[in-house]
């Protein structure tokens, strides 16, 4: 009873404090809150904040009135983290050490912890850090959902208190749509390409973008056991070694696996299924391997951002922003100009004919293959630098990805390039109206209207496609 | 191990109500498929909308039963327009990308905070299927009433479920049945077969197609009923696009275009898929293999490895699956 009096009171607390808080604290979303323990703040506690990705934000401390704020870039749901080793002896948190507040567009939400002094109620401890992938229950019963995601729920303890739009956040929500932008392209660049080339949509492809970030993931993090050595190295090395890793992978895959269905002769609706389930095997093997955790690289994974002009950029954004672009102009001038290029583009627009006049077909695929699987393993690298690498990470963005092939062009490649960034920048720009959750919808809209109103896409040519 | 109970499930599983959800969702599909050759890889986005315009219905709107039904099976016809119009004109392929991220991102949706005191994120919503079970109460169902014949075990919740689900079934069978046998079902084969010369006849191939992605998500959604009625919540991973690739493989597996294949791989899909989870469950639990090999929970990701290898080898060495006819299904994009 009297640890419920003392919870209540600093609940009460929290709430009231927030609210007067919030005239220090108003300018673009943020979180905060009041620690208090039965009415006395509790100052020198640490607390974090995290994406819903698992990137981290920042951290505060409470002050001496016990008060604590977080900026956040932008509105979206976040994990916010008390660290309990901080808090003084004898006091616990209630309900968990962890909470995960959804931050409304130009607020500032408060985060509410409620401290007892005492034992932990029971079931209150969480272990922070992972969380629990929900497991079916046993008695087979419930398969039809086997990939539950983590759990995402925000707790009802957030409230609006404040803040105001800005011109700049228009600004650098552009910004982030263009960054999101290239590594969609990147990805749909290979889709598009092993489309043109072969026919195929490949629903694996969101696999392959998993696959580089988490062979990234292992040769930085995990290490390479060699002969007794344990080798990890920087993230600088791992991210080629990744993108090597993903041409070798697209290479004997193609080797191996699709060229051999294309010789055998089974149906393309049949091959389409069969990515499907290469989806599923490859997704499946990801989480049996390294579980559902999400991981973050040894290297860049927190960065202070800067201020360039309008914009509150982090180094890294800006440098894998370049080398994105770097590569896709370079795949696009390799198609371009250079004769394996056009052989390419021969493949792509009638097979029979390239085959005819000497090209070797299933070389230049293989070759589209491998390129594309590289392509998308850097754009795994890049969203795994910026977020985490999750086992889901690549299917989530499949969406995504299609939204852009299918805008751009389906088979064109520099329109996958044109559809990604468009994408890109329309997903974002759209969260400074609606919820960031909405952007799927907001991918699934345009996909519909390009398709009603230019099924072509934007640089695809005017043939009849049906 | 305890094979006994493994068999014991196995058996009673792959005739129980899990079934008939499987059953369905590859009724309506072998329409938009194996009938049509439509592409249609959103299925659990009908199963989805039906489920959840029921709970939506119920839960949140708090309306009667009846009309919530109906309300889910009108959101798949929704749906299905939504979709046709914009992609059936163009070639295959389109309806499958449009399909599969409609599905996403009505999966998104029904995951979202920002609607949660509507469609209740990510736990989904339950309380809805009272009316239901009152039905069987009122037949005289009543709780306790467990059916144990041989190595079958039923409760009485799960009995009524079947014996509804299973009425749908049979309903939906004669439905596919003799629409297949009539002259609009021969049109629909006709555009599987070929497109172009069933126009260049005057038939309207692209309302042909309206009416096929129409009547194989209705069917769907009944399958989003029972599986609703089935556990009595709904909830958006539930209908994840797995559930979709499941549903091809049963169809698959007991042969497109035939009218009793998907109720056959339904229940040998369903049964392989029981099997192979409840034996391995047991190995983990008495230790068989060498620790570190297998912990319990990596034996969720290993049962859909070995499906989805299983399933991929089915589609290349014997597309027809066991009743399919090869000829019928060697299907291209055109």
């Amino acid at each position: 009873m009297v640890t419920l009096a003392a919870l209540l009171a600093g609940v009460v607390v929290a709430l009231s404090a927030g609210a007067t808080g919030a005239w220090a604290q108003a300018d673009g979303e943020g979180v905060q809150a009041t620690l208090n323990l039965d009415g006395e703040p509790v100052p020198g506690v640490t607390i974090s904040v995290f994406t819903e990705d698992g990137q981290p934000v920042g951290s505060a401390e409470t002050d001496q009135d016990g008060y604590w704020t977080v900026p956040v870039p932008e509105s979206a749901s976040y994990r916010v983290e008390l660290d309990e080793s901080t808090l003084p002896d004898g006091v616990t948190v209630v309900g968990g050490n962890v909470r995960e507040p959804f931050v409304r567009a130009g607020s500032v939400g408060n985060v509410l912890f409620g401290l007892e002094a005492g034992a932990a109620p029971p079931g209150g401890e969480q272990p922070p850090g992972e969380p629990t992938p929900g497991q079916p229950s046993p008695g087979a019963e419930e398969p039809a959902a086997p990939e539950e995601e983590a759990p995402e729920d925000p707790e009802e303890d957030v409230e609006v208190v404040a803040g105001p739009g800005r011109w700049d956040r228009v600004v650098s929500h552009i910004y982030s749509g263009i960054h999101f932008g290239v590594i969609i392209a990147l990805a749909a660049l290979g889709l598009s390409m092993i489309f043109g080339t072969t026919g195929l949509i490949n629903f694996a492809h969101g696999e392959l973008v998993t696959f580089g970030a988490f062979a990234a993931l292992l040769v930085n993090v995990t290490g390479i056991h060699f002969f007794g050595y344990e080798m990890r190295f920087h993230l600088l090395v791992a991210a080629p070694v990744a993108v090597a890793l993903g041409i070798l992978f697209g290479y004997l895959q193609d080797r191996f696996f699709w060229g051999w269905l294309r010789r055998r002769g089974t149906g393309l609706i049949a091959i389409m299924i069969i990515s499907i389930g290469v989806a599923l095997v490859l997704r499946n093997l990801y989480l049996y391997q390294l579980g559902p955790g999400r991981n973050l690289y040894a290297q860049y994974a927190v960065q202070a951002p800067e201020r360039i002009g309008p914009l509150t950029v982090q180094m890294k954004t800006l440098i894998t922003d370049g080398v994105g672009l770097l590569v896709l102009v370079a795949v696009g001038l390799a198609l371009v100009m250079t004769r394996l290029g056009k052989a390419v583009r021969a493949v792509a627009d009638n097979p029979s004919l390239a085959a005819a006049s000497g090209i070797n077909v299933d070389r230049i695929i293989r070759l589209v293959w491998a390129t594309g699987t590289g392509l998308a393993a850097l754009s795994g690298v890049f969203l795994a630098m910026h977020e985490s690498a999750n086992y889901l990470m690549g299917f989530q963005m499949l969406l995504l990805i299609f939204a852009a092939v299918v805008l751009g062009g389906l088979g064109t490649a520099f329109g996958a390039v044109v559809g990604g960034v468009v994408v890109g920048i329309l997903i974002q720009v759209s969260t400074l109206w609606l919820p960031s959750e909405f952007k799927y919808v907001v991918a699934l809209a345009l996909l519909i209207v390009v398709l009603l109103v230019r099924p072509q896409g934007i640089l695809g040519r005017r043939v009849r496609v049906g | 191990m305890n094979w006994d109970l493994i068999f014991t499930q196995t058996l009673s599983q792959a005739f129980g109500p899990g079934v008939i959800v499987f059953a369905l969702a590859a009724i309506g599909l072998n329409v938009q498929f194996g009938y049509t050759g439509l592409l249609n890889f959103g299925q659990a986005a009908f199963a989805g909308v039906g489920a959840y315009g029921l709970a939506f219905g119920v839960a949140t709107l708090g309306w009667p039963f009846w009309p919530s039904v109906l309300a889910g099976l009108a959101a798949a016809v929704v749906l299905a327009v939504l979709l046709g119009v914009s992609t059936l004109r163009l070639r295959a392929d389109y309806l499958a990308i449009a399909t599969v991220a409609a599905a996403e991102a009505l999966r998104r949706v029904a995951r979202s905070v920002e609607l949660q005191e509507w469609l209740g994120g990510s736990d989904g919503l339950r309380g809805f299927a009272n009316t239901f079970r009152e039905y069987g109460f009122n037949l005289g169902l009543g709780r306790g009433d467990n059916l144990r014949f041989g190595p079958f075990f039923f409760t009485a919740t799960n009995l009524w479920v079947m014996i509804v689900g299973w009425a749908l079934v049979a309903v939906s069978l004669l439905v596919v049945w003799l629409a297949m046998r009539s002259p609009w079902g021969r049109v629909l084969k006709a555009i599987r077969e070929d497109e172009d010369a069933v126009r260049s006849l005057g038939k309207n191939a692209f309302w042909y197609k309206i009416q096929s992605l129409l009547l194989g998500g209705v069917i769907g959604a009944l399958a989003g009923l029972i599986q609703a009625v089935r556990i009595g919540n709904v909830s958006p991973d539930q209908y994840h696009t797995t559930f979709t690739f499941y549903v091809y493989a049963v169809l698959i597996l007991g042969g497109a275009a035939r009218v009793f294949g998907p109720v056959a791989g339904a229940v040998l899909f369903w049964g392989v898929y029981n099997f192979l989870s409840q034996f391995l469950r047991e190995v983990t639990r008495l230790e068989y293999l060498p620790s570190g090999l297998l912990s319990a929970t990596q034996v969720d990701p290993l049962v859909f490895v070995l499906l989805g290898v299983g399933i991929i080898a089915l589609l290349i060495f014997r597309p027809q699956g066991i009743f399919g006819d090869r000829r019928e299904i060697s299907l291209n994009v055109r």
